[in-house]
């Protein structure tokens, strides 16, 4: 027994002791601003995380500070960055905010990935007066929450704003006579899916759709032949897909196996990602799905070259969440210097009143809301372009019908 | 030896005024830190009240918890706290009874795989009833509860969780469970009603577990299928009943208190290989202390005090 206990001490002193090694003291230095967050780095958040939101968040520090930092007044300070894993858990987030809080004492705090977390986390940086720019969260309560935390700005908006977008879309297709009036509805049973499909289903009721087909499949659900097959003995003009992005993936996929080419194919997450472009090449063209960008848009266009500058492998941003994100560190960015110190208070009122240069454009909030989203995009010639709404400036006109499928 | 008994009494009373007082004290840091103990310490002990004398490990901690937090997500803006908490109580109950009547004969590997299962089951039920019925996924918690309530509940539910479990031990029926733990077939020749035995300590440990799940809800605002159903905690929560030692009713606590303080390091020491050092310390854990914490002790104890009369059952 004496041996083991010797090997269970030998052990945790050689884990704590190389804990003790790394432990870098804490800087004291007063010429810093401290920004911190927690990342979902492992769980099943973690690709996500890595796609939209991490790469955003080193690249926004490396450029602050290879200018010499955020401009304080008439200096320049440097940013510091103290960072944690959630582990793609709410318990984990919560806690690691208040660490970053009343531990690490820090100036301010990025957001973590994903609506549940940005929820859980949203009454813990109420109550300390951190200013919460939520770009990876989509919920319908986002008016509601706003008001209840007015230090939360809820950037990505509402499922039923990209419901209804979607709708109306439609509905003009329809009126210039390039679509009937079929539809066939698959969504994923999870909070995307559901959330979303829930939004489309009465919009579509409403302006006289006639859903053929509405069913849901299980997260995870790796044969989707069975439900495209269905789907194209329908034969319908429009196919909405609420789907995530392996499923997106698998029923592009089987669509194409099929020959299933209605004249709107579109699907959700991860329609936007630089990975759909890479697996389906021409195949993409005449895609629609959930995001966009203004992909003419000069900013834009040299967003995506340092962002690809700056990752490690190349990697491109995502075609939806990825620019919004980086808007709203430029947001933070500008509300900080034009308060000229770390005044928390005075920053949230400057984001709530002020209105922001950023890549996705000129952005004001009303009520801690954005007043433009891009809720439709298409895969036209290599790129991700916003579609709808057709009002934003840099829509570009949808190509409809889809063409069809070649060989890969 | 009854002086030292009033001595232990009066010593637990000022360390529970003390605990009762902390929140008081310290920062909101110290405070989810604080929770988070006592989560861990209510559902190790919890765990440990069933699988320490039956010997069955259960991986359907998650399951229980889930359900208690899920609850809260459906009534917490509907009833008042207190029956929103009764109704968690008595659903956990009900779901311990079907499924401990239908699995406590299982023994071995497949009662631990059928609760891995369990927490996955109820996890899609819940997921079916919401798309197919409610239509609507991801819930959210909007009740008045602060981070000190929730504090305070955990930590009567710590203190009911020990006196129900130091009752226990002193009744029949953990008489029966330890006979059951050494050989069922012995305890059925003795005229013990195994199944009704089994049954009733799984739905004592299991309630324990739901009132965790809904007491903790409110923190996180949002509860949607995979946060409430998180399998993680039923594997950390088994590791740090492993830890203590499950055979003794303050063992798990033993395990809860240092590897919860052990992961929060960890956390903010190594963000990015946290995980990872959790795992090789679960391999040296169950590698170097098979008889966790206790085990130790019991050991110094053998060693240093030669031949006390009997095993002097001490819970």
């Amino acid at each position: 027994m004496g041996s083991s206990v010797t090997r269970f001490a030998a052990g945790l002193l050689a884990v704590t002791g190389a804990a003790l090694l790394a432990a870098d003291g804490p800087a004291l230095a007063q010429s810093s601003v401290k920004i911190g967050y927690a990342l979902s780095r492992t769980g099943p958040n973690a690709g996500g995380a890595a796609v939209t939101t991490l790469p955003n968040y080193e690249m926004w520090v490396k450029e602050v500070n290879a200018a010499g930092g955020l401009k304080l007044g008439d200096k320049r300070v440097p940013i510091e960055v103290v960072q944690y894993d959630d582990r793609s858990s709410a318990e984990e987030a919560a806690r690691s905010l208040e660490r970053l809080i009343t531990q690490d004492k820090v100036d301010f705090i990025l957001p973590p990935w994903g609506t549940g977390l940005n929820l859980a986390v949203g009454p813990i940086l109420n109550k300390a007066g951190y200013p919460h720019l939520a770009s990876t969260a989509v919920t319908d309560r986002a008016p509601e929450l706003a008001k209840r935390w007015p230090n939360s700005f809820w950037l990505l908006g509402t499922s039923a704003g990209a419901a209804n977008t979607l709708v109306d879309l439609l509905v003009k297709l329809r009126t210039e006579g390039k679509i009937g009036d079929t539809v066939a509805m698959v969504s994923v049973a999870d909070g995307f899916g559901i959330d979303l499909s829930g939004a489309a289903r009465p919009a579509l009721a409403k302006a006289n759709f006639k859903l053929a087909y509405d069913k849901t499949y299980p997260v995870g659900t790796q044969d989707l032949s069975p439900i495209v097959n269905e789907v194209k003995a329908l034969n319908p003009d429009v196919f909405i897909a609420f789907s995530y992005p392996p499923d997106t993936l698998g029923i592009t996929e089987q669509a194409r196996i099929a020959s299933f080419n209605p004249k709107i194919f579109y699907t959700g997450v991860g329609t936007a990602f630089p990975l759909f472009k890479q697996k389906f090449g021409a195949n993409a063209q005449g895609v629609m799905g959930i995001g966009g960008w203004s992909g003419d848009s000069a900013p834009i266009k040299d967003y995506l070259a340092r962002h690809k500058a700056a990752s490690a492998n190349g990697a491109e941003p995502d075609r939806w969440a990825s620019a919004v994100t980086y808007a709203s560190l430029q947001m933070l960015q500008q509300a900080i210097e034009r308060v000229g110190k770390i005044d928390r208070e005075a920053v949230i009122k400057d984001l709530q009143t002020g209105t922001f240069d950023t890549i996705i454009g000129k952005v004001k909030f009303e009520n801690n809301l954005p007043t433009k989203y891009w809720w439709v995009g298409q895969w036209q010639d290599g790129e991700f372009y916003g579609v709808g709404p057709a009002t934003n400036e840099g829509a570009r006109t949808p190509v409809v019908p889809k063409p069809a499928w070649k060989a890969p | 030896m009854s002086a030292m008994r009033l001595a232990a009494a009066l010593a637990s009373c000022a360390g529970l005024t003390v605990l009762a007082l902390l929140p008081m004290y310290v920062d909101a840091y110290y405070l989810a830190l604080a929770i988070g103990l006592l989560q861990f310490t209510v559902l190790a002990t919890a765990w440990g009240l069933f699988s320490g004398p039956t010997r069955y490990v259960s991986l359907a901690t998650t399951a229980f918890f889930g359900v208690g937090a899920y609850t809260v997500a459906v009534l917490g803006e509907l009833l008042s706290w207190p029956l929103v908490l009764l109704i968690a109580t008595v659903i956990g109950a009900l779901m311990a009874v079907i499924v401990g009547l239908s699995t406590l004969r299982l023994s071995g590997l497949h009662f631990v795989i059928f609760t891995f299962g369990l927490a996955e089951l109820i996890r899609q039920l819940v997921i079916w009833y919401e798309v197919n019925k409610t239509r609507v996924l991801g819930r959210y918690v909007f009740v008045d509860i602060t981070q000190k309530d929730i504090y305070w509940q955990l930590l009567v539910l710590a203190v009911a969780v020990f006196v129900i479990g130091w009752l226990i031990a002193r009744s029949r029926l953990g008489f029966a469970l330890r006979i059951i733990g050494e050989d069922e077939t012995v305890a059925k020749h003795c005229g013990i009603n195994v199944t009704v035995a089994k049954v009733t300590l799984f739905t004592i440990s299991a309630v324990f577990m739901t009132l965790v799940g809904a007491i903790m809800a409110p923190r996180w605002t949002y509860i949607e299928p995979s946060i409430a159903f998180n399998a993680t905690i039923s594997f950390e929560v088994v590791i740090m009943a492993l830890l203590g030692g499950a055979h003794r009713l303050w063992g798990p606590a033993l395990g809860a208190i240092p590897l919860t303080l052990l992961f929060e390091f960890l956390a903010a020491r190594f963000p990015t290989a946290s995980t990872l050092i959790m795992g090789v310390i679960f391999l040296l854990i169950v590698y170097a202390l098979p008889a966790g914490v206790v085990g130790l002790w019991d050991n110094f104890r053998r060693q240093w005090r030669p031949q006390r009369t009997g095993q002097g059952v001490k819970a």
